[in-house]
């Protein structure tokens, strides 16, 4: 390695507040995109994909079911009344199925949230696609308002025979303050 | 500071400017002891609380708080600065140095400890209190409820950080260039091989930690969301960047303390360490094997079995390089002269007790098991028997054992020995029962309980009493040796001790090895 002074304990230290400089930017620059980026390719955290799958032509498989259940929970604080309208649907993979979540904003005033996907099991996240989804943004309500958010899915016809149920859970995040700020990523 | 052939300066200025390593070496040392008396004071609220079921002393938040600091302030007030200074004394004098390579930045790295812990321990007393997230501080948890009190924490992190990393990198560079001529790497004492391979490790995990607090600053006041999952971040993200500082971390308190271990058994069974060469590559493989094994710290978050397998499997893997080392110490006393003065006896302890922690350790490296384990008392015990019986235990042995040759004046024997069996008794009086109420399924971090674990609590708790009591029974032994205590003039204070340490007068002069000794 080169010198980095003429002085031997100069040229060590140097070097080594380097490998301190070095990890402290492996942190930011190599450990957050790094997770950020294997949790999407082999979709190890049940998060799903952020964007809306553009469906391809397949043959539905009416051969078997999944089933799909629902779940939705408000993040400590939420005052939002949040729920799937069914909490369990059959699906043939390959079939375009829709749903819709019921939201009420309970307050007098104007207010975003966020929801937040995760698939269980995990292993089933490369499996369920979304074409439309009311998590691919922020939903504002005025106050006392309700809406009904819309949510369409595929089940991708490779699914394993081994996974007969998926679990859809929505948190849904009152976002409010940071909303505008800063562009909620899922 | 003057001519360097004179003795120290005289006052305050001696101790704030010095550039002494003994001196340096000593600050840190009753520095850190003053932080284990206040994390063990903040134990004793613990163990109060804890005494009977229900509420009896502190509000739960208080009592989060006391958890949260209490590990905090252990893990880097007391334990970490404890070896610092331990290798700021030791280390210039067993590898034939005159002082460390870096003697200001050594300076440096010393002041700043006292402010920083001054700032964290004044949280307590702000509004909204101190820390209460736990010594592990997980977000979103510790940026969702995050008082005032956090951002000086993020600021105590980042400050100790960088003084731990002065530190290493001032150890490092003595070991590698100050070695007096014959002195190779493989005839280095074992001690010193223990923190050269430590400081590699804090300099390639603290910046870590820094940047994951430095991370949870731009969450709580910059609107980023790193960790908070509305805005795309990730909770199990920090967990997993925590626990990459976090395990290593966990040897960077250890392999001290091994080192020391593997100075004293020796120097009182009158043999030389069985398998040096095995010790230096063990050493070295359980650093390695350290930042391949964090997730195993958070097997329930929901990982793929393939990673829960691996992380199983490394983990297991750290059993064989540690088990060298238990044999290692176990050969080194088989056939020994030995006799059991204070040090040894710490040694011994260290060695029955760091077992059974090691033991506990392998019960929850399984991960299936660890489903059952987690969170639970049963970790309680299980890292108080490694932190405390392994670190704290060594470092009294190493107090006892070099105190003689720094201040040229014996301990009480018969005080010390009184010393080691309270805390023996009252240490595994209060941790032993702790396995049981875990397995039972009481968690950590409560402040209250049910009522079928009171029995044991209580046990607990009166051990807890009985082992911080007895640390007052240490504090004024070395007082009283230091002031009081019989002179010593041998050079070999210990007759089985080696080491180029006892070559030098005793008590150790001000200035050592300012020509380099001849190593055979």
């Amino acid at each position: 390695m080169r010198k980095l002074s003429d002085n031997p304990v100069f040229d060590t230290a140097a070097k080594l507040a380097g490998v301190a400089v070095i990890m402290f930017a492996f942190v930011f620059v190599v450990m957050v995109p790094l997770y950020n980026v294997l949790c999407d390719v082999l979709g190890i955290n049940g998060k799903t994909d952020g964007q809306a799958y553009t469906a391809v032509p397949a043959a539905v498989d009416e051969s078997r079911t999944v089933t799909i259940q629902f779940v939705a929970t408000n993040n400590e604080g939420m005052p939002w009344e949040f729920r799937p309208t069914k909490t369990m649907m059959k699906v043939h993979p390959g079939a375009v199925n829709d749903t819709v979540f019921f939201a009420h904003n309970p307050q007098p005033n104007a207010m975003v949230a966020q929801a937040i996907p995760s698939i269980s099991p995990a292993r089933a996240v490369q499996y369920f696609h979304k074409t439309e989804c009311f998590c691919f943004g922020q939903q504002p309500l005025a106050g006392g308002a309700s809406a009904q958010l819309p949510l369409q899915f595929i089940v991708d016809q490779d699914v394993p025979r081994d996974i007969g149920t998926i679990t859809l859970s929505y948190t849904i995040f009152d976002v409010t303050k940071m909303a505008g700020s800063v562009a909620a990523a899922r | 500071m003057g001519d360097h052939h004179h003795g120290p300066a005289k006052g305050f200025g001696r101790w704030l400017f010095t550039t002494n390593h003994k001196d340096i070496g000593t600050m840190y040392l009753w520095f850190s002891f003053a932080m284990f008396i206040l994390g063990g004071s903040f134990a004793m609220i613990i163990r109060a609380e804890l005494f009977q079921p229900g509420l009896q002393l502190v509000e739960p938040e208080f009592f989060n708080q006391m958890t949260t600091l209490h590990g905090l302030i252990m893990v880097f007030g007391a334990i970490m600065p404890s070896f610092v200074g331990l290798a700021n004394w030791l280390i210039p004098m067993m590898i034939g140095a005159p002082d460390m390579a870096l003697p200001r930045m050594n300076n440096l790295s010393f002041w700043i400890l006292p402010p920083t812990f001054l700032l964290l321990a004044s949280t307590l007393f702000m509004e909204g209190g101190a820390p209460q997230a736990g010594w592990t501080f997980y977000a979103p948890l510790s940026t969702t409820y995050a008082g005032p009190s956090v951002t000086y924490f993020i600021f105590c992190i980042h400050v100790l950080g960088l003084s731990s990393i002065m530190g290493s990198i001032n150890i490092i560079a003595t070991v590698m260039n100050m070695r007096a001529p014959g002195m190779t790497y493989m005839k280095m004492p074992l001690f010193v091989w223990t923190w050269l391979i430590t400081a590699f490790l804090l300099v390639a995990v603290m910046p870590v930690l820094a940047g994951l607090v430095t991370m949870m600053l731009m969450d709580v006041h910059f609107g980023t969301s790193f960790f908070s999952a509305a805005g795309g971040g990730d909770p199990v993200l920090f967990q997993h960047v925590f626990w990459f500082f976090g395990h290593p971390e966990v040897y960077i308190i250890i392999l001290p303390a091994f080192g020391v271990v593997s100075q004293i058994i020796p120097a009182f069974s009158r043999k030389p360490l069985f398998g040096y060469d095995s010790m230096v590559y063990a050493t070295a493989s359980i650093a390695f094997l350290s930042f391949i094994v964090w997730a195993h710290h958070m097997y329930t978050v929901g990982m793929p079995v393939a990673g829960e397998l691996f992380f199983m499997y490394a983990t297991m893997l750290i059993a064989v390089p540690t088990g060298v080392k238990v044999f290692n110490w176990v050969s080194t006393m088989w056939r020994g002269a030995l006799s059991f003065e204070t040090p040894m006896l710490f040694a011994i302890g260290f060695l029955i007790l760091f077992t059974i922690g090691g033991f506990t350790g392998l019960m929850l490296s399984i991960a299936p098991a660890d489903f059952q384990y987690h969170d639970s008392y049963f970790v309680v015990a299980h890292f108080h028997y490694v932190m405390v019986a392994g670190a704290v235990f060594s470092m009294t042995a190493a107090v006892y054992f070099w105190l003689p040759k720094w201040c040229g004046r014996m301990y009480n024997e018969t005080m010390g020995k009184t010393h080691f069996w309270i805390s023996f008794i009252g240490f595994n009086l209060a941790f032993f029962p702790q396995h049981f109420v875990g397995l039972a399924g009481m968690p950590r971090r409560i402040p209250d309980y049910a009522l079928q674990f009171a029995d044991f609590n209580m046990m607990s708790s009166i051990g807890a009493f009985i082992y911080g009591a007895s640390q007052i029974l240490f504090l004024y032994n070395v007082i009283a040796a230091i002031v009081a205590g019989d002179p010593v003039s041998d050079e070999k204070v210990w007759d089985g001790a080696e080491g180029l340490e006892w070559t030098i007068a005793t008590p150790a002069p001000y200035h050592t090895f300012e020509t380099p000794p001849a190593v055979r």
